[in-house]
C-alpha cells in the first residue's frame, strides 16, 4: 500500500506527519511512502532528506492525495488555501486518513468524512492504555508543549530562573507554580527545574505526588480529602468545597510565585477557571502566566486564546495553542514515531497491508470512522494507564506469622542432643579415636572461621583450591601402595593417579584464575 | 625419615593449608595463598613417600604421579573459564573415587590388626562411612558434570515418592552398615560393602538428577563439601590427622558455601537437596500470567545513546552472559564507557551463574578490573542513583516479585533492585520466564527497556556504535 504525506495547510503549522528517519521504519513494514514537496521544510526536513531515505517526492498536491491509500497528517482536514477546496474533498472512497481529528469538537467534519466512505483513525482518540503508550500522540505533544511553555515563559520573564550570587549582587531564583501534573505539567516541571527555578506543583490526583517529586518539584497539598482521579488517568471534576480550598491555595500562591503554568484539563469539558482576575492582579509586576488550556477556554480568566496579552499590572499571559508546532523538528519526529508504532500494530504481517482490527483495543479506540460508518465514541477502555485504584484492605495480622520466639528448650535442644551423642561416643570409644575426633572438631571450627573471611568474588578459586587440597587423600593411597597383593597395589596406583590429576589440575587452574584477577 | 619428622612435616602442611584458605580472603593475597597450598601438598607427599610407611613400589608412585600430574595440568591449561563448573565437578568426582578406592584397599588389607574388638568395629564403621561418602560424591559429581556440560538435561528429574525413596535408601544403608560390621568378624563382609557402594552410587545419581539448573551452585558447593568429608573419613580410617584436618577444612568450606548460596535464594538447604524446585511450585504462578502490560522494546542506537548520556551504569550479568560468551564484549564496552568518564560498576548476585563466584571468574577472565565488581550487598542501596542498569542474561535475581509478591515462589529471595534506577535495559532472547518459572514484572515496568536478541551479538552492535 502507498502512504501519502501532504503538507500541513493550517496557518502557522510547522509540523509534518513523518520524518526521513521514520520513513525507513515504515518501509520495513512493506509500505511505499510519498511526501509532498516542501512538506517538511518548516520542520527542517528537506525534500532531499526524504528522497535519501527512499520516499517519493510529489509536488502536485492533488496527485499525492489521489495516488495514496493511506494519508498521514497532523491537523484534521480543512480548507486548502492554495487549491481553494476543502482537504476532505480530496479524499476518495476506500482511503484511510490518520491524523488528529478531535471528533467531539468537530461533529460536522466527522459527518463529512463519513460520507466519503473512508476509514479515519484519530490520533487523539488512542486510548490511554499501557500498550498504546508508544502511539499516544497526545502525550508526546503534551510533553513538548510543557517544555516549550517554560521556554516561552522565560522569554517573557525579565529575570533568571536560577538563583546566583554574583559580583554584581544576589539573584533570587524564580518561583514557578505548575498546576496540573499530567504529561505537559511534568515536562514543564522538569524544564523549569533544570533551569534552576524553585518549582511547586498542584494536582487534584494525589497519586501523582511521587512523579512530581521525582521531577524535582514540591507537591502542594490541600488540607482536604478527595481523590480527583478519573477514568483513563485523567482528572475529573471536583466538589465545590474542594474547589474552594483549591482556589484559596492558588490565591495564596499567586502572591508569591513569578510564573504560573496551567495545564488543567478535564476530557470533554471546558477548561476549569483556576486563576481568577483577582489572583492575576495580586501577582508581581513582570510575572508570567502560560495557559496550556487556552484552546479549551483557558484556566485563567484573562487568557486570550492563541495570543500573548499583558495586563495592566504588568503580568504577561501567554495563550498560545500551538506550542508543539513551535518545536517543529522535535514534534514531527515524535508524532511520526507515534504514527509508525500505530502502523506497526496494524501491519502484523509486515507485508504493507494495513488491517483495521476492531478487536485491538488501541486500534479500536483510534478508529472513529470505518468504511463510512462513524464508530466514535469507542467502548470505554478496559485498562487505565494508572492502575485502577485498588482498595487496600488492611492486611489481617495473622498471629502465627509472627516470628515465634524460640523457647529456651527449643534453642538448646540441638546442643543437648549433640552433647548426649558426644557423651555416648566418649563412653565407648577408645582414646585413640577420641584424639582424632578432637582434632576433627577443632579443624571444623578453624575451617569455619577461615572460610567466612573469603571474599565472594573468589568463591570459584576457593572451590578449585579446596578441591586440590582435599586430594590430600593421596596420602592414603601412597601408604597403601606398599601393601602386598597385586590387586591392592593396582587400586592404590589408580588412587594415586587420579588424585594427582586433581592436585595438579586444581592448583594449576586456581593459579590461572587468580592470575586473571587484576585491578 | 622418622615418624616424628613425618608428623612435624604434616603439621607444617596443615598450617600451610590453613594459610591457603586464609589467603583467599583478598585478591591480592590469594596468589600467595595458592603457592602455600602447593608447598603444603609437596611437603605432605614427600614426607609420606620418604616416611616409614612407604617401603616399596616407589617407581609406581612416580609413574602414577607423572601421568596424573600431566593430565591435570593439561586440563587446567585447556579449560575455558565458562567451563569451570564442569571442571570443578569432575575433579570432585575424582576425590570421591579415590576415597572409595582407599577404603576398599584398607578393608582388603589383612595386615592391619587391632588390639581390641571395639577398635576394630570403629575401624570398620570408618571404612564404611568413608566409602559411602566417597561413592555419593563420585556419582553425584559425575551427574553434576553431565548436567553442567549439557550431556544430561538440566531440568530436574522427579521420581514419584522421591523423598520416600531417599529415606528407604538411607535406612537400607544404615542396616547394611550394621550387617557389615557384624560380618567383618567372620570375613564375608565384602558383599555388604559392595551392595552399599551400589546404593550410595544410586543415591548420588538420584540426588543430583532431582536438582535443576539454577540450584547448581548449591550442588557444586555441596559436593565440594562432601569431598572434604570423604577425605576426613579416610583420615579416621587411616588414623591420619593430616587427612582429618584437611578434610574438615574443605568440608566446612563447602558447607559454608552451600549455606551462602541457599541464603542468597532464601531457601533452606534441605529443600534444595530434596530437589524439584521450579516444577511443582513454578507452574502455578506461570499459568496465571495476567496481563502485566506491554514491554517496551529498544533498538541498538537507543541503547547506545542511553549509555553515552549516563553517568552511572550498573551491569548485572547472569548465566546468559556465560552462555553467550559475552564477557569480553562487556569488558570492551566497560572500557569505552570508562574512558568517557562514565562510572561503570558490576553487581553480582551470589547465585548468578552455575557455581559460587562464577561471574567474578568470567569477568576476571575478560580482564574487568575486580575493584569495579561488587557483591549484591555492597551496591544494592546505590540503585536510586544509577542512570542505566544493563541486565545480561539474568532473570530471577532481578525479579521484583521476590519483594512485592508474598505468594511468589521466589518470595523473600534477596534480589538486585535495579528497577529503582532511572532506566533498566534487559538483554534477553525472548519473553520466556526464568528458571523458577516465574514471570518477571521488571520487564513490564515503565522504566524498563527490552533489548531482544543474542547477548553477544547485541552487545557487539552496541560496542560498534559506541566506538
Amino acid at each position: 500500500m502507498k502512504i501519502g504525506v501532504p503538507s500541513e495547510v493550517h496557518t502557522g503549522e510547522k509540523r509534518v506527519a513523518t520524518t526521513p528517519e521514520v520513513i525507513k521504519f515504515i518501509q520495513k513494514l512493506g509500505y511505499n511512502v510519498a511526501v509532498e514537496s516542501g512538506a517538511g521544510k518548516k520542520a527542517n526536513f528537506s525534500d532531499k532528506a526524504y528522497q535519501d531515505s527512499g520516499a517519493e517526492i510529489i509536488s502536485d498536491t492533488k496527485a499525492l492525495w489521489n495516488s495514496s491509500d493511506i494519508i498521514l497528517k497532523v491537523r484534521a482536514p480543512e480548507k486548502h488555501p492554495a487549491l481553494n477546496i476543502d482537504e476532505s474533498d480530496l479524499l476518495k472512497p476506500g482511503q484511510t486518513l490518520i491524523s488528529f481529528i478531535w471528533p467531539a469538537q468537530n461533529e460536522s467534519l466527522m459527518k463529512k468524512l463519513a460520507e466519503k466512505n473512508i476509514n479515519v483513525l484519530a490520533m487523539d482518540s488512542i486510548p490511554r492504555i499501557s500498550r498504546a503508550q508508544k502511539m499516544d500522540a497526545l502525550s508526546s505533544m503534551a510533553n513538548i508543549a510543557g517544555y516549550r511553555a517554560i521556554v516561552e515563559a522565560s522569554h517573557h520573564f525579565g529575570r533568571f530562573f536560577t538563583g546566583q550570587i554574583t559580583a554584581a549582587g544576589k539573584v533570587p531564583p524564580a518561583k514557578v507554580l505548575v498546576i496540573g501534573a499530567g504529561v505537559a505539567g511534568l515536562a514543564a516541571i522538569g524544564a523549569a527545574n533544570s533551569l534552576g527555578a524553585i518549582v511547586r506543583s498542584f494536582d487534584t490526583r494525589p497519586e501523582v505526588k511521587e512523579q512530581v517529586e521525582s521531577m524535582g518539584a514540591e507537591f502542594l497539598l490541600l488540607d482536604f480529602e478527595e481523590d480527583g482521579s478519573g477514568e483513563g488517568g485523567y482528572a475529573k471534576t471536583m466538589s465545590d468545597e474542594f474547589i474552594a480550598a483549591e482556589m484559596a491555595l492558588f490565591a495564596d500562591q499567586a502572591k508569591d510565585v513569578d510564573i504560573i503554568v496551567t495545564t488543567a484539563l478535564i476530557p470533554g469539558k471546558p477548561a476549569p477557571k483556576l486563576i481568577t482576575k483577582d489572583m492575576v492582579n495580586s501577582m508581581k509586576d513582570g510575572s508570567v502566566i502560560v495557559d496550556l488550556a487556552s484552546e479549551q477556554g483557558g484556566n485563567c480568566e484573562l487568557t486570550v486564546p492563541h495570543e500573548v496579552n499583558v495586563t495592566d499590572n504588568g503580568v504577561t499571559i501567554i495563550g498560545y495553542s500551538d506550542l508543539p508546532s513551535r518545536l517543529p523538528t522535535q514534534s514531527s519526529q515524535l508524532y511520526g514515531t507515534n504514527l509508525r508504532h500505530l502502523l506497526t500494530d496494524m501491519t502484523p504481517e509486515k507485508d504493507g497491508k494495513m488491517i483495521i482490527d476492531m478487536e485491538d483495543e488501541a486500534v479500536r479506540g483510534a478508529t472513529v470512522i470505518k468504511e463510512g460508518q462513524i464508530t466514535w465514541p469507542p467502548p470505554p477502555p478496559k485498562l487505565s494507564a494508572a492502575p485502577a485504584k485498588k482498595v487496600i484492605e488492611p492486611t489481617p495480622v495473622v498471629a502465627s506469622e509472627e516470628p515465634k520466639r524460640p523457647t529456651l528448650l527449643r534453642q538448646s535442644l540441638p546442643l543437648i542432643i549433640g552433647a548426649l551423642i558426644l557423651y555416648g561416643l566418649g563412653s565407648v570409644a577408645p582414646s585413640s579415636f577420641m584424639t582424632h575426633f578432637t582434632v576433627f572438631v577443632l579443624s571444623c571450627f578453624v575451617g569455619y572461621m577461615v572460610i567466612w573471611n573469603v571474599t565472594a568474588a573468589l568463591h570459584t578459586p576457593l572451590m578449585s583450591v579446596t578441591n586440590a587440597v582435599s586430594s590430600i587423600i593421596i596420602i592414603g593411597a601412597l601408604i597403601q601402595i606398599s601393601s602386598s597383593g597385586t590387586l591392592l597395589v593396582a587400586l592404590a596406583f589408580i588412587g594415586i593417579l587420579i588424585t594427582s590429576i586433581n592436585i595438579s589440575g586444581g592448583f594449576a587452574v586456581t593459579r590461572r584464575m587468580l592470575e586473571m584477577f587484576r585491578k | 625419615m622418622s615418624e616424628g619428622l613425618v608428623t612435624v612435616s604434616y603439621l607444617g602442611a596443615i598450617i600451610l593449608f590453613v594459610l591457603t584458605l586464609g589467603g583467599l580472603s583478598h585478591q591480592e593475597t590469594a596468589r600467595k595463598g595458592n603457592i602455600y597450598g602447593m608447598i603444603g601438598m609437596t611437603i605432605a607427599v614427600l614426607a609420606t613417600v620418604f616416611g616409614p610407611e612407604v617401603t616399596n613400589n616407589i617407581h609406581l608412585i612416580i609413574i602414577a604421579m607423572l601421568i596424573g600430574g600431566s593430565i591435570g595440568i593439561t586440563l587446567a591449561r585447556k579449560v575455558d573459564m565458562t567451563q569451570m563448573p564442569e571442571l570443578v565437578a569432575i575433579l570432585h568426582s575424582l576425590v570421591g573415587l579415590a576415597a572409595v578406592l582407599v577404603g576398599y584397599v584398607n578393608f582388603m588389607d589383612e595386615t592391619i590388626t587391632f588390639p581390641t574388638d571395639i577398635e576394630k568395629a570403629i575401624h570398620q564403621v570408618e571404612i564404611y562411612i568413608g566409602v559411602l561418602i566417597g561413592a555419593v560424591t563420585f556419582s553425584g559429581s559425575v551427574i553434576a558434570f553431565g548436567k553442567l556440560s549439557g550431556l544430561i538435561g538440566g531440568s530436574p528429574l522427579i521420581l514419584p515418592a522421591r523423598h520416600w525413596l531417599n529415606l528407604v535408601l538411607l535406612i537400607l544403608s544404615i542396616w547394611i552398615g550394621y550387617e557389615f560390621v557384624q560380618h567383618a568378624e567372620t570375613g564375608d563382609a565384602m558383599t555388604y560393602l559392595l551392595i552399599m557402594t551400589v546404593i550410595a552410587l544410586l543415591f548420588g545419581i538420584h540426588m543430583v538428577m532431582a536438582i535443576g539448573g539454577a540450584d547448581m551452585p548449591v550442588v557444586v558447593s555441596m559436593l565440594n563439601s562432601y569431598s572434604g568429608w570423604a577425605a576426613s573419613a579416610t583420615g579416621f580410617m587411616l588414623s591420619n590427622d593430616l587427612l582429618i584436618v584437611v578434610g574438615a577444612l574443605v568440608g566446612s568450606s563447602g558447607a559454608i558455601l552451600s549455606y551462602i548460596m541457599c541464603r542468597a535464594m532464601n531457601r533452606n538447604f534441605i529443600s534444595v537437596i530434596a530437589g524439584g524446585f521450579g516444577t511443582d511450585t513454578g507452574t502455578v504462578t506461570a499459568g496465571d500470567a495476567e496481563d502485566q502490560g506491554e514491554v517496551v522494546p529498544i533498538e541498538t542506537d537507543e541503547v547506545t545513546s542511553l549509555l553515552q548520556n549516563a553517568k552511572e551504569v550498573m551491569i548485572i550479568p547472569g548465566y546468559g552472559m556465560a552462555v553467550a560468551q559475552a564477557q569480553h564484549t562487556v569488558n570492551e564496552i566497560t572500557k569505552v564507557l570508562r574512558d568517557k568518564k562514565v562510572n561503570v560498576r558490576f553487581g553480582i548476585h551470589p547465585v548468578a551463574g552455575r557455581m559460587p563466584g562464577h561471574m567474578n571468574v568470567l569477568l576476571a577472565e575478560a580482564k574487568v578490573p575486580y575493584d569495579i565488581v561488587f557483591e549484591m550487598d555492597e551496591i544494592n542501596d546505590d540503585f536510586p542513583s544509577i542512570d542505566v542498569s544493563i541486565i545480561i542474561g539474568a532473570n530471577d535475581i532481578v525479579n521484583p516479585s521476590a519483594q512485592e509478591d508474598p505468594n511468589s515462589p521466589i518470595a523473600g529471595m534477596p534480589v538486585l533492585e535495579c528497577w529503582k534506577g532511572t532506566t533498566t535495559i534487559v538483554l534477553k532472547r525472548s519473553m520466556a520466564t526464568g528458571y523458577a518459572g516465574v514471570q518477571n514484572p521488571l520487564f513490564f515496568k515503565e522504566n524498563t527497556r527490552m533489548y531482544f536478541g543474542d547477548a553477544k551479538e547485541s552487545l557487539d552492535a552496541v560496542l560498534k556504535e559506541l566506538q
